[in-house]
C-alpha cells in the first residue's frame, strides 16, 4: 500500500471533489513522514489510529459517518502538525469495516493489533465492541467508542475500555424521566426492535418510567428488518397510552409513526439517538410532526466548535452528518488530547492519561468515570416540527461552560423543566454573550 | 471405492501436515489475523461437514442448520460464564453441548419425517428461526439467555489449567491466542473428519445414500427410514453443537445476531458447492467460502483503487455480488459441485432421468 | 370489539400482501416444481423501479393514482424482463439437474439482484412520496387506508384471474398439461419452453404488483425489503399447499391473521411470557403443525394437483 505521495493525495483529492465520500475508499492519508520533517532537528513519528464501525450492511451509512468524523479530527490533528514527546507526529488512519457482525469485529480487530495501532476508535455497535474490546485489553490498546451504548462494554473491567456517549442506562433513565415529568406521561405503551440497542434503552426506559409514576399499560416487540406494525399498534392503541415509546432505529420508527397515524392514534412518540435523524422525517412524512427523541451530548449548533466542525464536514465529505461522526469526532480528539497529555504515543502511557480526560468535545465536555463512562453525560431532547427535530433542551450532565448558556438559551419554550431532577444548574446569564445562542 | 478412499486419506493426511505448519507460515507472513480467519474457517468445516451429513449423505435439505451451532454456543456460554456464575470445564461442556445439539437434532427431525424436499426445508428453516426468536427474547420473565444483550465474560478454553485466550511459552517458542485455538479445531476438525469418514462406510452411511436416493426402495429394502432419518439429523446436529462451543469459547461472547438464516444459507452453500456428500470437496467448500470473503477485503480496496483510482464497488457489495455469482456459475457448469464424489459424477454424466 | 375487528382488518392486509407474492411463488412451483427464491427480490425490483418513476412524477400535478399507475406499468415490463432472464440462465439448463441445484442457483440469483439493487439504488431507505391519501376509514371503529382496501380486493381478483386463465384458456391447459409431464405435453404438440416462459411473466408482473402494493402501504422501499418477503410469502404457499392457486390465498390469508392475532391476543392469554416478539413462533408453528398432519400444506393433494 505504499504508493507515490502525489499520486495518493490526487487520488484522494480528485475522489473528494468529485465524487464526494459516500462512495469514496478509505485510502490512508498520505504518509507525510517526510514533511514533517522538514524543520531538521525534530524526528518524525507516525502514529497509527484505528477505526472500525460497520461500511457495508444494512448499517453502512451510519458507519461511513463515523469514519469521516473520525478521520476529519485525524487529519486536523496532522495539519496542527502537533509535537508529541519532541517529535512531530503524523497520525495514519486505519479504516476497517466489521458488517456489524461480532466475529467480523475480532477479526478485524486483530488485524489492527497486528498492524501495532496505538489506540482505537470504535466500533459502532456494542455486539461488535464487546468481543473486540477483549483483544484490545490483551494487547494494552486504548479503545474509545463513540456509539456502542451497551451497558456491558465498560463493566467488563478493562482498563482500556472508554466512551463518549451516554450509555443505554444514562440515556434510558433520562428519557424516562423525561416521559414522566415533562411530559407527564401517566400511562405509557413500550416498543423495542429486539436489538441489543433497542432493547437496552427499552429496559431502562421502563425502569425509569415506573420510578417515575407510570404505568407501563404495553410491552410489545418487533424487529430491525420489519415493516410491518398493525398488530402490535392495534393493541397499543386499544390500552390508550400518554406515550409510545420506541428503542430501535429510525427505520422502523418513521414507518411506525406513519401507521400510527393511520391507525388514528393520537399519543406522540419518544425515541432515543437511533431514532433521532433527518432520516426519521423522510420515512415518517408528515406523520413525524410532534414526535420527541433524545440524542447525547449538546445540540451541535449550541456547542462552541458545533458549528465550525458540521460545516467543515459537509465541505469536506458533501454529505451530512447521519448521526454519531460528531462522537467519533469527539472520540478521536480524546484520544490526541491523552496522547498530547502522556506526552507520548506509548498506549500504556496514554491510558494513564485517558481517565483523567477533561476535553471540551463538541457533543460535550467529556470526563470519564472510573469505568470508562463518560460522566454525567449531558441529554438532550428534541421534538419533530415542520419537518425538523428542534431542541427542546438538554437534561443531565456537567456542562461545559461556554456551551451550557448557549444549551440553555436555545431551548424553545418547553415549560416546566424547574422540577426536572437530571436538570443542570441554571446557567450564569454572565457566560452567555460570550457564545451567543444561535438558532437555526 | 477403496482406492478411492487411499487417495482420500493420503490426500487428508497432506493436508494435515501442511495444516499442521500453516499458522507459522501464515502468521509470520500475512500477519495474526489470517490465523484468526483460518480458524474461523476450521469452525465452518466442521459445520459444513456436519451439514453434509443430513444434507450431502441422507438428501435431507435443511436450512436451519445454525440453530445446533447456536445451541451449542449457548450452551457453552451458560455454563462457562459468570452469567449463572458456572464455570464448568471445557471437557464437560462440549459433550454435553453435542448431546444437547443431538437431541434438538431429533426434535426437529421427528415432526418432519414425513415431509419431503421443500415442505421440509421450509420446516427446518422455521425451526432455525424459532431457536433463534427464542434465544433473543429468553431473557424475560426469566433471564436464561441474556437476550440480545448477549452473554459476555465467557471462559476461555482451558486445556490441562492452561488458558488458550493467553500466549503460552513452550519451547522457547511463544505461541499466540490464535495458534492455540488453530490447533485445537484442526484436531477437532479432524475428529470430525474421521467420523465423518467412518460414517459414510457404514452401515448407516449407505442406509443414508439409499435413503437419498430413493426412499420408497429403501423402506423396502428394510432400512428403517425412521430412524436413519433421525439419526442423520442427530449426528449432524452433534458437530454443529461442537462447533458452536468451540465458537463460544474462542470468541468469549456469544449474541443472537451470530445465528442468522443467513449463516444456515451459507454452510449450506459450502456444501453444495463443494460437492454435496464427498467429504474432501465439502472441507474444500468450507474453507474457500471462509477465506474468499476474507481475501477479498484484503484485496478488493487496493485492487479497484489501482484499476480505477477508486473504490467503485466497496468490498462487501463486490464480495456478495461475486459470491452469488459464483453460487450460479457453479450450479451451471458443475451441478455436482466443484469437487464431486466420483459415484455422483458418474450419475451425473449418465442421468437422462 | 373493535380492537378486535381491527386486528382482522390487519390480519386480512398482511395477508393479502403476502397472497399477492405467494401466487407468483405457487404459479412457478406448479409448474415447474422448483422454488423460486428470488420471487421475493423481483418484487424488490419492482417496488424500486416503480417508486423511481413515482418520485420523478411526484411533482407533475398528475392525480396521486395515475403516477402509481404509470409507476406500476414502468416496473411491470422491468421485472417480466427480469423474470424471463432469469429463467433462461438460471433455471432452463438445470431443468433435469436433481432438485438442490436449482434451488441453490436461485439463492444466488437472489444474493445477485439483491446486490445489483444496492448498487444501483443506494443503502438507504427510500419513502414513498405523500401522493396517495394516507387519511384512514373508520369502519365499526377500526380504522382502514384505500391502498389496504385495494390490496385486499387485487389479491382476491389476481387469484379469480389465475384461476381463469389455468382452468378455462388455452394456454391454461397447456400449463397444466405442462405441470403433468412436461415430455408427454411436449409430445401432444406443447412448446412447454414457450409455456414456462408464460408462467415466468405472468409470475413476474404480479411480482411487480405486490412490489407497488407494499411499498405503497408501508411508505418505504429498500434493497433487502424482498428477502423476508419471499419467505413469509414462501411460507404462505407451502401452509396452503404449494401450486394450488386457492391455496396460496388461503395460505396467505391465514398467516397473516395469524400474525396479527398472534401479536395482539397471545401475549395476554399466556400472562405476557409470550408477547409479540414470538410473533413469527407463533407462524412457524402453525406452518409444522399444518405440515405434520397434512404433509402436502391444507390445500394440497397427496400427489400435487398442480395450478
Amino acid at each position: 500500500m505504499r504508493f507515490p505521495v502525489k499520486t495518493i493525495s490526487l487520488a484522494v483529492a480528485s475522489a473528494f471533489i468529485v465524487f464526494g465520500c459516500g462512495k469514496e475508499a478509505p485510502p490512508p492519508p498520505p504518509p507525510k513522514a517526510e514533511q514533517p520533517a522538514a524543520p531538521p532537528a525534530k524526528p518524525a513519528v507516525t502514529v497509527k489510529i484505528g477505526h472500525v464501525a460497520p461500511l457495508t450492511g444494512p448499517q453502512a451509512h451510519l458507519g461511513k459517518d463515523n469514519e469521516n468524523g473520525a478521520r476529519l479530527a485525524i487529519e486536523e490533528a496532522n495539519a496542527r502538525k502537533l509535537e508529541i514527546g519532541g517529535a512531530v507526529v503524523t497520525f495514519e488512519f486505519l479504516g476497517e469495516d466489521d458488517q456489524a457482525d461480532p466475529k467480523q469485529g475480532t477479526t478485524v480487530a486483530q488485524k489492527l493489533v497486528d498492524a501495532k495501532v496505538n489506540g482505537v476508535i470504535g466500533h459502532l455497535n456494542s455486539g461488535t465492541t464487546i468481543p473486540a474490546s477483549k483483544l484490545y485489553a490483551d494487547a494494552g490498546i486504548p479503545q474509545i467508542s463513540p456509539s456502542a451504548t451497551n451497558p456491558k462494554y465498560t463493566q467488563q473491567g478493562f482498563k482500556t475500555a472508554f466512551r463518549v456517549m451516554a450509555n443505554d442506562e444514562q440515556q434510558g433513565k433520562v428519557l424516562g424521566d423525561y416521559a414522566t415529568k415533562q411530559l407527564a406521561g401517566k400511562k405509557i405503551a413500550i416498543v423495542d426492535d429486539r436489538t441489543a440497542y433497542g432493547q437496552g434503552v427499552a429496559d431502562e426506559f421502563e425502569k425509569a418510567a415506573k420510578a417515575g409514576g407510570a404505568t407501563i399499560v404495553a410491552r410489545e416487540f418487533t424487529n430491525d428488518k420489519a415493516t410491518d406494525f398493525a398488530a402490535i399498534l392495534t393493541k397499543i392503541k386499544s390500552k390508550k397510552p400518554d406515550l409510545v415509546m420506541y428503542g430501535g432505529m429510525d427505520a422502523q420508527a418513521g414507518p411506525m409513526a406513519q401507521q400510527l397515524k393511520k391507525l388514528g392514534v393520537k399519543s406522540k412518540m419518544i425515541f432515543a439517538d437511533g431514532g433521532c435523524t433527518t432520516e426519521f422525517h423522510k420515512l415518517a412524512g408528515d406523520a413525524a410532526e410532534g414526535h420527541y427523541c433524545s440524542l447525547p451530548g449538546y445540540p451541535l449548533d449550541k456547542m462552541p466548535g458545533g458549528k465550525v466542525f458540521m460545516e467543515k464536514y459537509k465541505a469536506k465529505f458533501n454529505v451530512d452528518i447521519q448521526l454519531y461522526a460528531p462522537y467519533a469526532y469527539d472520540a478521536a480528539n480524546v484520544m490526541i488530547d491523552a496522547m498530547q497529555r502522556a506526552n507520548s504515543v506509548e498506549p500504556a502511557k496514554v491510558l494513564a492519561e485517558l481517565p483523567k480526560t477533561a476535553f471540551d468535545g463538541v457533543t460535550a465536555r467529556i470526563t470519564f468515570d472510573e469505568r470508562g463512562d463518560v460522566k454525567d453525560g449531558a441529554i438532550t431532547m428534541y421534538q419533530a416540527k415542520g419537518g425538523k427535530w428542534e431542541t427542546l433542551e438538554t437534561v443531565g450532565g456537567a456542562a461545559p461552560a461556554a456551551a451550557q448558556p448557549a444549551a440553555m438559551g436555545g431551548m424553545s419554550g418547553m415549560s416546566g423543566m424547574g422540577g426536572m431532577s437530571g436538570m443542570t444548574a441554571a446557567p450564569t446569564t454572565a457566560a452567555a454573550p460570550a457564545a451567543p445562542a444561535e438558532k437555526k | 471405492m477403496s482406492t478411492d478412499k487411499r487417495r482420500a486419506l493420503l490426500g487428508m493426511v497432506l493436508i494435515g501436515v501442511a495444516l499442521a505448519i500453516l499458522p507459522f507460515i501464515i502468521g509470520k507472513g500475512l500477519g495474526n489475523s489470517w490465523v484468526r480467519v483460518l480458524d474461523f474457517a476450521l469452525l465452518y468445516v466442521m459445520l459444513a461437514l456436519g451439514l453434509n451429513i443430513v444434507v450431502g449423505f441422507a438428501g435431507l435439505l435443511d436450512l436451519g442448520y445454525i440453530a445446533f451451532y447456536a445451541v451449542g454456543a449457548y450452551l457453552y456460554a451458560l455454563l462457562a460464564s459468570p452469567h449463572f456464575g458456572l464455570h464448568w470445564p471445557v471437557w464437560a461442556v462440549l459433550p454435553l453441548g453435542a448431546l444437547v445439539a443431538g437431541l434438538f437434532g431429533v426434535l426437529l427431525g421427528a415432526p418432519t419425517l414425513r415431509l419431503r424436499g421443500d415442505y421440509l426445508a421450509i420446516v427446518t428453516l422455521g425451526f432455525g428461526e424459532i431457536v433463534r426468536i427464542f434465544i433473543n427474547n429468553l431473557n424475560a420473565p426469566v433471564n436464561i439467555t441474556n437476550g440480545p444483550q448477549g452473554i459476555s465474560q465467557i471462559d476461555p478454553v482451558r486445556i490441562a489449567g492452561v488458558p488458550l485466550s493467553k500466549p503460552l511459552e513452550i519451547f522457547g517458542l511463544t505461541l499466540p491466542s490464535v495458534y492455540l485455538y488453530y490447533y485445537l479445531f484442526l484436531g477437532l476438525t479432524l475428529l470430525v473428519v474421521f467420523v465423518s469418514i467412518r460414517l459414510e462406510d457404514s452401515r448407516i452411511g449407505r442406509a443414508w445414500v439409499a435413503i437419498r436416493e430413493d426412499e420408497i426402495a429403501a423402506k423396502a429394502c428394510g432400512i428403517d427410514t425412521r430412524n436413519v432419518k433421525l439419526l442423520a439429523f442427530a449426528m449432524g446436529a452433534t458437530f454443529g453443537g461442537v462447533a458452536g462451543g468451540l465458537f463460544a469459547g474462542f470468541q468469549e461472547f456469544v449474541s443472537p445476531e451470530s445465528f442468522g438464516l443467513m449463516e444456515s444459507i451459507m454452510v449450506l452453500c459450502m456444501v453444495v458447492l463443494g460437492g454435496m456428500g464427498h467429504i474432501p470437496g465439502v472441507i474444500l467448500g468450507g474453507l474457500l467460502l471462509a477465506i474468499l470473503p476474507e481475501a477479498l477485503r484484503h484485496g478488493a480496496v487496493p485492487m479497484q483503487q489501482a484499476a480505477f483510482g477508486r473504490v467503485l464497488l466497496d468490498p462487501e457489495s463486490l464480495r456478495m455480488l461475486l459470491f452469488g455469482l459464483a453460487l450460479i456459475a457453479v450450479m451451471l457448469y458443475r451441478p455436482a459441485g466443484l469437487w464431486p464424489e466420483a459415484r455422483r459424477k458418474r450419475e451425473f454424466s449418465e442421468k437422462a432421468k | 370489539m373493535d380492537t378486535f375487528i381491527q386486528q382482522i382488518i390487519n390480519g386480512l392486509v398482511l395477508g393479502s400482501i403476502y397472497a399477492l407474492v405467494a401466487l407468483g411463488y405457487t404459479m412457478v412451483y406448479g409448474i415447474l416444481g422448483l422454488i423460486n427464491f428470488a420471487h421475493g427480490e423481483v418484487v424488490m425490483i419492482g417496488a424500486l423501479t416503480a417508486l423511481t418513476v413515482i418520485k420523478l412524477l411526484a411533482d407533475s400535478g398528475l392525480p396521486g393514482t395515475v403516477v402509481v399507475l404509470i409507476g406500476l406499468l414502468a416496473a411491470v415490463p422491468v421485472c417480466m424482463a427480469l423474470g424471463f432472464t432469469i429463467e433462461r440462465i438460471a433455471y432452463r439448463p438445470l431443468r433435469n439437474a436433481p432438485r438442490l441445484a436449482p434451488l441453490i442457483t436461485a439463492i444466488g440469483v437472489s444474493i445477485v439482484l439483491q446486490q445489483l439493487a444496492m448498487i444501483f439504488w443506494g443503502r438507504n431507505y427510500h419513502a414513498f412520496p405523500p401522493i396517495l391519501p394516507t387519511s384512514s376509514r373508520e369502519i365499526g371503529g377500526a380504522h382502514i387506508t384505500d391502498v389496504q382496501i385495494v390490496i385486499i380486493l387485487l389479491a382476491v381478483a389476481i387469484m379469480a384471474g389465475l384461476m381463469l386463465l389455468v382452468n378455462r384458456t388455452r394456454l391454461g391447459r397447456a400449463m397444466r398439461a405442462t405441470a403433468e409431464n412436461p415430455q408427454i405435453a411436449g409430445l401432444m404438440g406443447v412448446n412447454i419452453n414457450v409455456i414456462i416462459s408464460a408462467t415466468f411473466l405472468i409470475g413476474s408482473a404480479l411480482a411487480a404488483v405486490a412490489g407497488v402494493m407494499v411499498s405503497a402501504n408501508y411508505s418505504i422501499a429498500h434493497y433487502h425489503m424482498g428477502f423476508i418477503l419471499g419467505l413469509k410469502a414462501f411460507t404462505a404457499a407451502v401452509l396452503g399447499g404449494i401450486g394450488n392457486l386457492p391455496g396460496a390465498m388461503l395460505g396467505g390469508v391465514l398467516l397473516g391473521l395469524i400474525e396479527s392475532l398472534g401479536a395482539g391476543y397471545i401475549g395476554d392469554l399466556t400472562g405476557g411470557f409470550l408477547g409479540s416478539h414470538y410473533q413469527d413462533v407463533f407462524a412457524f408453528f402453525v406452518l409444522i403443525l399444518v405440515l405434520v398432519f397434512r404433509p402436502s400444506g391444507l390445500m394440497g393433494e397427496k400427489v400435487a394437483e398442480r395450478a
